[in-house]
């Protein structure tokens, strides 16, 4: 323990002695003189003019996933994933209350990581992007049409779900291994029979072409060490999938030190082809499990959750020839892939340097069947056989690299808080650059395809201090966006983003903005409570509960004066939007309601729930000011005592 | 004859344009709407430029106290102007066979074209007749009742050619493919006037 604790003090001081270096290299207060000028001009967009790339940023904390603009560094939506969102309703509305229900219940909220578009042959395309809730393990799917997110499935015998969710070369699955390993199935044990009882389970969802519709096709049963962060093969690895592994020493408590005694822990390289043809002819072992499926529908503007009750768990000593080991130094976090697919990179982040593995050499170690042991039946092949080389001395505490498609990686160091560029085949270093302060990711559009968009790189760091005005003790976090065109890095905007971003996914906007969706067509909403014309509107009770079918058009709710309803009532507001026209979106709050307001789009049906608790004339209105006449958009409600004989009546212009 | 027979023909056919293009087009920008609203005018009917945009005019009209925009079967001009341009299309064709067979002389051609004038004419008037009727012809308990400086009541008519301002709106209204189809196929049959003029002085001068 004193021995870690010294090299950690000394890590401590090299971060210290390399920083105050950058630091005199290049002034970090932003006096850049001529060459500020020019990056300013490098990241306007003129009033009116778009981006040319959009970046979706993870949430982290937030539980949802934000849209930028690049290089303006402007956001321009918040996605509501995992988190309620009380701006439209989302988690909140009748509808969308089905998206977060899971094997424990109702879970509001969640920590979004990593985002990762669909491919198709390792390009990008733009139909959807995914994301993974780290805390209660689940996966989601947004549409890019909408920019809504449509299905979330819960990932089972899985715990803290972080080497997620990266998906194959042509969106065959989308990947979810797990952090945390846990006793499979669940049991009441001792923490400390942790070692050798506990398994860390490594998912693959398959993704349905047409539709997106995810189902967890296998879960391999791997050692209980935690998983990190994985990558796909792609092009000649194209078939494989690796994960970072750390804890191989599978401590259970104080692990900052009692999982970092290892020399090296293991990239797990997992040749999932070979997996899926296994599974396909029948192999696997089905396992009683408890997981949602929610799955939310265009068509009827509705979310319906489904409980599963079994997975398909596969031993990996079982299929000879799918796993095996890479030994790599010092607890890996990222593992990336370049974009040939032939070199995996393992960023030890206690490390100074950088370890290349050659997947070509590994398959050959493979096919010669040498191996350096094996760990729980899994073959460990030797560090010096599959070794491409290392980077010397590239900075300290590597976290992530990414690529710009011209033969360079970019690798983020958290602890000397900076960016460095180096040749993948000659693994020199080109350029360093500083991060204000200690970041994490970094991202290029495409940054993780076969086919990047090396223009820009955007670092999204953990630490902000000084970076901007003060706001007190809570920060946003802070990127910072590069000009990687040139041999050097060039730092050209600096930006808070929300909640805590972990990565990040860019797509040119040539892609996305074409298809993007302008509205809901009202002939094509299939909601069961939907009016589709102001004469479908009316109030209906079904003993305590009433149902009121509620049309909006610029500028009034049809009806608006509605009476009859009664203390202790249970009240459903089914409001359709009847506008056809694009951003024209109404809004509907109640007084007293308990949850939030809708925010329902020109063509949808949102319901919201209310619970009259005071006999009374209650108003509701338009929260959106949608029109010259917004403010006039609004209604009453009468609240007659429980036992009153009032009828229920409702009206408009009377 | 045979040359202005064939050119009278075609200049008549030009006419079927409009049964498939639209023969004028009105266009509504605003800032609020940077990618306008705009209705395209058939003879056979109206129709929005996208999808929604008439059901998007009739909703801001209604601000204003305008009537919604006919449908179909809300105007005769719809049932008749079709039948007015199929007539018109039959004529020429068959004044453009008798003129290539030398029975009838160029006289036929720029009579029809006199006439189809005048029809088209009439066509206009109508237009304007219903543009005005529309723009000013208002809902009196409109929600919104805006008055020109002098007190009288805003018309809301749109330009019957050309660009004018209406509110936060610029209005264009221009002639479209259907409209330009028309206008060739009529120059074609006054250009076969005049060569059929030389081709029956020909035929007349042969035949003496
Ligand atoms: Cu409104």
């Amino acid at each position: 323990m004193k021995k870690s604790i010294n090299s950690l003090l000394m890590l401590a001081l090299l971060a210290g002695l390399i920083t105050s270096c950058n630091n005199s290299k290049s002034n970090k207060n932003g006096d850049r003189g001529a060459l500020a000028s020019s990056a300013a001009e490098k990241v306007y967009v003129a009033p009116g003019e778009h981006d040319e790339f959009y970046a979706f940023f993870s949430g982290g904390y937030s539980g949802n996933l934000t849209v930028y603009g690049l290089p303006s560094g402007r956001m321009f939506k918040e996605i509501p994933v995992f988190s309620q969102f009380p701006t439209n309703g989302y988690g909140y509305s009748e509808e969308t209350i089905p998206m977060l229900n899971t094997s424990h219940g109702f879970v509001p909220w969640d920590d979004l990581h990593h985002p990762d578009i669909s491919q198709t042959n390792g390009k990008l395309d733009g139909r959807w992007i995914f994301v993974n809730g780290n805390n209660t393990p689940r996966i989601a799917r947004v549409d890019l049409e909408t920019f809504e997110t449509e299905e979330i499935i819960e990932v089972p015998n899985s715990a803290g779900n972080h080497s997620s969710s990266f998906i194959t070369e042509n969106t065959e699955y989308v990947v979810a291994g797990t952090r945390f390993s846990v006793p499979v199935p669940q049991e009441d044990i001792p923490i400390n029979e942790y070692k050798g009882k506990f398994k860390g389970a490594l998912s693959f969802i398959s993704v349905e072409e047409e539709t997106g519709r995810m189902d967890i096709k296998f879960q391999l049963m791997m050692p209980g060490f935690d998983y990190d962060l994985s990558h796909p093969g792609r092009g000649k690895s194209h078939g494989w999938f690796f994960f970072t592994t750390y804890n191989t020493e599978e401590a259970n408590s104080l692990l900052e030190v009692n999982a970092s005694q290892n020399d090296k822990d293991f990239i797990a390289a997992v040749n999932w082809k070979k997996i899926e043809e296994y599974v396909n002819n029948g192999g696997g072992t089905k396992m009683p499990a408890n997981y949602a499926h929610n799955v939310y529908d265009h068509g009827t503007h509705n979310a319906t959750t489904t409980m599963k009750k079994e997975v398909l768990t596969v031993d990996p000593t079982k299929v000879p020839g799918a796993v095996f080991f890479l030994p790599t130094p010092k607890s890996p976090h990222g593992c990336d892939v370049d974009p040939t697919g032939s070199y995996i990179i393992g960023n030890g982040k206690l490390s100074a340097d950088l370890t290349i593995h050659s997947f070509d050499k590994m398959i050959d170690a493979i096919d010669n069947k040498k191996f350096d042991g094996e760990a729980y039946g899994i073959p460990i092949l030797s560090f010096e056989d599959i070794l491409a080389g290392t980077v010397k001395q590239a900075g300290l505490g590597p976290l992530h690299t990414e690529f710009d498609g011209k033969g360079n990686a970019y690798t983020t160091f958290f602890i000397s808080s900076e960016l460095v560029k180096w040749n993948i085949e000659t693994r020199e270093v080109i350029d360093r650059q500083p991060n204000y302060y200690s970041v994490g990711h970094v991202m290029i559009p495409g940054g993780n395809s076969a086919e990047p968009f090396g223009k820009y790189a955007v670092s999204m760091n953990k630490i902000t201090k000084d970076r901007y005005l003060p706001t007190g003790p809570e920060l946003e976090h802070s990127a910072q966006l590069f000009d990687i065109t040139g041999d050097k890095m060039e730092l050209l905007l600096d930006f808070p983003t929300h909640g805590e971003p972990h990565y990040a996914a860019g797509i040119p906007a040539e892609i996305l903005a074409p298809k993007s969706k302008k509205i809901y067509k009202l002939e094509e909403n299939k909601h069961e409570y939907a009016a589709l014309t102001s004469g479908d509107t009316r109030v209906e009770r079904d003993g305590k509960e009433v149902h009121i079918y509620m049309s909006m058009i610029r500028s009034h709710f049809t009806p608006d004066n509605i009476e009859g309803i009664k203390v202790g009532d249970k009240v459903y507001f089914h409001i359709t939007n009847h506008e056809q026209d694009f951003d024209v979106p109404h809004g509907f709050a109640m007084i007293g309601a308990n949850n939030a307001e809708l925010l329902i789009m020109p063509g949808q049906t949102k319901t919201l729930y209310w619970e009259p608790k005071q006999v009374g004339v209650w108003p509701f209105y338009c929260t959106d000011f949608c029109s010259a006449l917004h403010q006039e958009m609004q209604g009453y409600i009468r609240v007659s005592p429980e036992n009153s004989n009032i009828e229920l009546s409702w009206s408009l212009g009377e | 004859m045979k040359k202005a027979g064939i050119i009278m023909i075609i200049g008549s056919l030009l006419l079927l344009g409009l049964f498939k293009f639209p023969l004028w087009n009105i266009m509504l920008g605003a800032p609020q709407y940077p990618e306008p609203l705009g209705m395209n005018i058939y003879i056979t009917g109206i129709k929005g430029v996208s999808e929604f945009d008439i059901q998007n005019i009739d909703g801001l009209n209604h601000y204003i106290g305008m009537r919604t925009i006919p449908k179909t079967e809300d105007m005769w001009e719809f049932e008749v102007f079709p039948l007015v341009i199929g007539g018109m299309v039959a004529l020429g064709v068959v004044v453009g066979f008798l003129g290539f067979f030398g029975k009838v002389n160029h006289w036929w051609f720029i009579g029809w074209f006199a006439l189809m004038s005048v029809l088209g004419i009439m066509g206009m008037y109508d237009f304007n007749l219903w543009l005005t009727d529309y723009g000013t012809n208002l809902d009196p308990n409109a929600i919104m009742k805006m008055t020109n400086p002098d007190g009288t009541p805003m018309s809301y008519k749109p330009p019957l050619l050309g660009y004018q301002k209406m509110l936060n709106f610029d209005v264009d209204s221009w002639p479209h493919i259907g409209a330009y189809l028309m206008f060739v196929g009529m120059v074609l049959t006054v250009i076969a006037f005049f060569i059929g003029k030389k081709e029956w002085k020909k035929k007349v001068f042969a035949t003496t």
